[in-house]
């Protein structure tokens, strides 16, 4: 009896132990996450503070964007407008440009991973541009169009291209042969084999190919508004640097890393609902 | 082989079961171009008739070609020489008279349990109107035991859930022959002798003919009314075909209790023993 005891006590006591991991790594993510913000604001306060005169220190820079922080959408002026629309029109730009790249890369990935032939013709092609820079095709663009907002659409479309091709001629490419085999005891036309079988079967690998494709988009649009000026996120950074009014910066920088956050969040969210399984880790 | 008096049970389909040539294989030769110059044989001079009712495991070791055999029936592969005649008429594609169960269960993992079925009843069965389709769907989960697992996916699915609705889609789409390439192979002992069982209900309630590829002689013996056992490749050929003398419904612990088990067992391990040797 008594042994029962002690052992139940010690089965009391080991508890807490037990559960304390399972408790602790919620606290643990918020933690962990913090500290590491923390180092980089240390760090980013060292070098304003006894490096560069030119620099903000990180609450002289919150205190300073406390105007553009809580009011977001105020227009004084022509090219005076709170960051908010200038978040705007380099989504539009963004979302505009990748829209008609999806439209294209999706059909041509599609038909190069079916057709070996097709691949052979246009891969090379792919290959010899996917290295190049997107900003590079500005000036090409500038030359057609004549215009900025047409030109830096159409950079952010050349930008989308490429993983999303690849990506898609992939999975189509990989679709599982057993897949297939159903489709072929099953006796479906061909039609319908790449309407109910390759193209679910490969919805992983193009959202695989949108993620990648939006995340450089939204790199690319900040160095094509740079050089383009207008109203943007980007041309905002340059502008706000011509000032010298670098607490403005590192605003911009901010909100571009949390707008790209929440896109690529956007796309998992439009993954999940499409195929009904839980995007990938990337 | 003698008839044990515990299985005298008649059964109506074992009458009409060899009277048709219901499915012929014939001097069937599988071979596949190597580097070397001469083509490897897989499969050598395979003769085989499967009567419309009856359940053929076909079992040998790996890589002794049995499943590239199940693919020529299928259509899925194609023989090099010889050929196979299902009711007379020789097979040169895949059909969806022939359906299979797949060893992998090959579900798509973007549709629901029911939508997997569905999917094969819309394609095969485009001559029923939705409501009827619609019932052939329902009617297969409930065979199977999944109409509460319905709107899952099959990755919230165990293995032997998942061959359930493989064998539901083999099913609903009523082929005159199933092929199963080692259905049960993939599942946990406990799972595989109770879909062993679900199978064989469902066969004895409504018998068609099956062939069946197994490395397990217990379940060959077990759901078979024919063994074939192939030897090794490669030139793999026929190398026994062991009747099994029980007749259905058969109970798997009767049947244990039996002497001829044994030795149909013992004779059919000693086979595969035998070859065995020969290739190690």
């Amino acid at each position: 009896m008594q042994r029962k005891l002690r052992t139940r006590a010690a089965a009391r006591s080991g508890q807490p132990k037990s559960v304390k991991p399972s408790f602790r790594l919620p606290l643990e993510k918020i933690v962990l996450p913090a500290i590491a913000f923390l180092v980089v604001l240390l760090v980013w306060w060292v070098v304003a503070e006894f490096f560069t005169t030119l620099m903000p220190t990180p609450w002289q820079a919150f205190v300073d964007n406390l105007d553009y922080i809580f009011n977001p959408f105020f227009r004084r002026g022509p090219g005076n407008l709170g960051i908010g629309w200038l978040l705007l029109a380099s989504l539009r730009r963004v979302l505009i440009g990748f829209l008609l790249g999806t439209l294209v890369a999706i059909p041509v990935g599609f038909w190069i991973g079916l057709s070996p032939r097709a691949m052979t013709a246009i891969n090379p092609i792919v290959q010899l541009f996917r290295p190049v820079s997107p900003v590079a095709w500005l000036p090409i663009a500038l030359s057609i169009f004549n215009l900025a907002n047409p030109s830096a659409i159409f950079v952010i479309f050349i930008t989308s291209l490429w993983p999303t091709v690849i990506n898609t001629a992939l999975g189509v490419a990989s679709v599982p042969k057993d897949y297939l085999d159903v489709a072929q005891v099953l006796e479906m036309p061909r039609w319908r084999q790449m309407t109910k079988i390759i193209w679910p079967a490969s919805l992983p690998y193009i959202f695989t190919g949108l993620r990648l494709s939006l995340g450089i988009a939204w790199l690319v649009i900040v160095a094509v508004e740079m050089l383009t000026g207008g109203i943007g996120i980007g041309f905002f950074i340059w502008d706000e640097w011509n000032r010298l009014s670098l607490s403005s910066v590192f605003l911009a920088v901010v909100v571009i890393g949390l707008t790209g956050l929440l896109l690529d969040y956007a796309i998992t969210l439009i993954e999940r609902w499409a195929t009904h399984r839980p995007a990938k880790a990337m | 082989m003698v008839k044990s008096s515990q299985y005298s049970q008649p059964s109506e389909h074992r009458q009409a079961e060899f009277e048709t040539d219901f499915l012929v294989v014939q001097d069937l030769v599988k071979a596949y171009p190597s580097a070397g110059g001469d083509p490897t044989v897989v499969l050598d001079n395979i003769n085989l008739t499967v009567g419309a009712n009856e359940f053929i495991a076909i079992i040998g070791h790996s890589g002794c070609g049995k499943s590239t055999l199940l693919k020529i029936v299928s259509g899925l592969e194609q023989a090099t020489s010889g050929g196979v005649f299902l009711e007379g008429s020789p097979i040169k594609k895949p059909g969806a008279d022939r359906m299979m169960v797949f060893q992998q269960y090959s579900l798509l993992p973007w549709l629901t349990v029911r939508e997997n079925v569905r999917l094969a009843v819309n394609e095969v069965c485009d001559h029923l109107s939705p409501r009827d389709r619609t019932d052939l769907v329902e009617e297969h989960l409930a065979m199977v035991n999944l109409t509460a697992a319905a709107e899952k996916y099959p990755d919230e699915l165990s293995g032997g859930m998942k061959q359930r609705v493989g064998i539901a889609r083999a099913l609903a789409i009523r082929p005159k022959m199933l092929l199963m390439d080692e259905p049960f192979g993939a599942l946990d002992a406990l799972t595989r002798g109770h879909l062993q069982r679900q199978v064989l209900d469902i066969w004895e309630r409504n018998p068609q003919a099956v062939m069946m590829i197994t490395h397990d002689v217990d379940e060959a013996i077990y759901m078979a009314d024919r063994i074939v056992m192939m030897t090794n490749g490669p030139n793999a050929h026929i190398g026994e075909i062991l009747e099994v003398p029980f007749d259905h419904p058969r109970d798997r612990t009767a049947l244990r209790e039996s002497k001829e088990y044994y030795e149909l067992r013992n004779h059919a391990l000693g086979f595969l023993d035998n070859y065995f040797e020969q290739m190690s």
